[in-house]
């Protein structure tokens, strides 16, 4: 989905800040919830795949997405995941929290629709567009390349199409490729000399 | 309730996140779901995170070693397992800097990262601002992290966007001939392993 996790490419954001002698977490709770979200839910839920815990986070609410921080979305992704799993209620998250307990939105999109192509079509060195289109389910295709041309320089193996399992215990697995993309070709800048590569599932690319 | 809540003066009181945070670590556990003690024992694994010590390694002895890096060019999960460091590799790639070419590592989508050799990110990688320009402005955005590139340097962007994870070998700085391996792993950066920076 094109939400706002999607970053690749966005303006109007600020210089990055470093923060000097950071610490891997602020504080204990980041800690604590990167376990529960990425170790110990994932086994009581009907999928606990990686494609569904990420579509779990960016299924929040855009403004709430860019204004929370790293560990914030994911307290509200275990949450969502934990209430849609009937491990624990909204109400009871509320009730102990002692306030307003925020929830991405709930899944409104389908499995993919249109047969995942689950088989090498490409190899290094082919010219390949990615697919124009705008899924409303999970997807690791990034919006700021689709539609470009780009060349195959790498061919990673079969790896299980997030777009599959994000939405059903179904697996389909397919090849990925690292695509090349000349920069000047996606932002139409004049940007000498700078290539952006990014790794596509196959189901991604069209021929050019 | 601990003795500052009875007693009414804790010193600052716990923010919205952390109540929610705390509310669902609190259910689950009731609910069965977190083994005793296991959030602990793992709190205090990371304390003692080695961070990027594992990836400084592996450039260390790419840099002395032809042969390895050649390897490590041409397989980096095997070159790295080659270590032994304990944790899963991942499908890893090795990217050479060169004096023509400078690499650089992102995660447009989410905050992928080669945690086996690099350990956790830092909080600007998982930011709005560093995964959204690199891609755009790659060149303005290294020179405003202090990593100024002269223009006849070619950058390769790499957005991690599927399962591999990248590693950035950077050039072995001048001056460090009589260095041993050791020695040099101490001068290799996390930052020069995401390519944000040069040595």
């Amino acid at each position: 989905m094109d939400s706002a996790h999607d970053l690749g490419g966005r303006q109007g954001f600020g210089p990055v800040v470093v923060e000097p002698y950071e610490r891997h977490y602020h504080a204990r709770w980041e800690a604590a919830t990167r376990l529960l979200f990425r170790v110990i839910l994932p086994h009581h839920l009907p999928n606990g795949a990686d494609g569904a815990l990420r579509h779990a986070i960016e299924r929040m609410d855009t403004v709430r997405y860019l204004t929370s921080s790293y560990y914030e979305r994911w307290v509200t992704a275990a949450a969502t995941l934990a209430v849609e799993a009937g491990i624990v209620t909204h109400a009871e998250l509320e009730a102990r929290a002692g306030g307003p307990y925020p929830l991405s939105a709930p899944l409104t999109a389908g499995t993919i629709t249109d047969p995942p192509v689950g088989r090498a079509r490409f190899t290094v060195g082919d010219r390949v567009r990615v697919r124009g289109w705008h899924p409303r389910r999970h997807t690791r295709c990034p919006w700021y390349i689709r539609g470009h041309v780009g060349v195959v320089t790498r061919c990673d193996g079969y790896f299980s199409l997030p777009d599959v399992e994000a939405h059903s215990e179904h697996r389909v697995h397919e090849p990925t490729y690292s695509v090349r993309f000349d920069a000047d070709e996606l932002w139409n800048d004049g940007q000498p000399g700078v290539t952006v590569n990014v790794d596509l599932w196959d189901s991604y690319l069209e021929r050019a | 309730m601990n003795q500052a809540h009875l007693h009414g003066h804790h010193p600052t009181p716990p923010s919205p996140i952390e109540r929610r945070a705390a509310a669902l670590e609190e259910l689950l556990t009731e609910k069965g779901l977190v083994p005793q003690g296991f959030i602990e024992d793992v709190i205090r694994l990371y304390e003692n995170d080695i961070g990027p010590l594992n990836g400084a390694k592996v450039v260390a002895r790419a840099w002395v070693d032809s042969q390895y890096r050649a390897r490590l060019l041409e397989d980096g999960t095997a070159a790295v397992r080659e270590f032994g460091f304990g944790t899963p590799e991942g499908n890893l790639v090795a990217l050479e800097n060169s004096p023509g070419v400078h690499n650089v590592v992102v995660c447009t989508l989410c905050s992928c990262y080669p945690w086996s050799v690099l350990g956790l990110p830092p909080a600007w990688y998982k930011d709005a601002p560093y995964r959204a320009r690199l891609v755009r402005e790659p060149r303005v955005l290294l020179r405003e992290m202090g990593c100024e590139l002269s223009e006849d340097v070619d950058i390769r962007v790499w957005d991690s966007s599927a399962e591999v994870r990248y590693l950035v070998v950077p050039e072995r700085p001048a001056g460090t001939d009589g260095l041993s391996e050791e020695e040099l792993a101490e001068i290799v950066t996390r930052d020069s392993m995401i390519g944000v920076a040069r040595l």
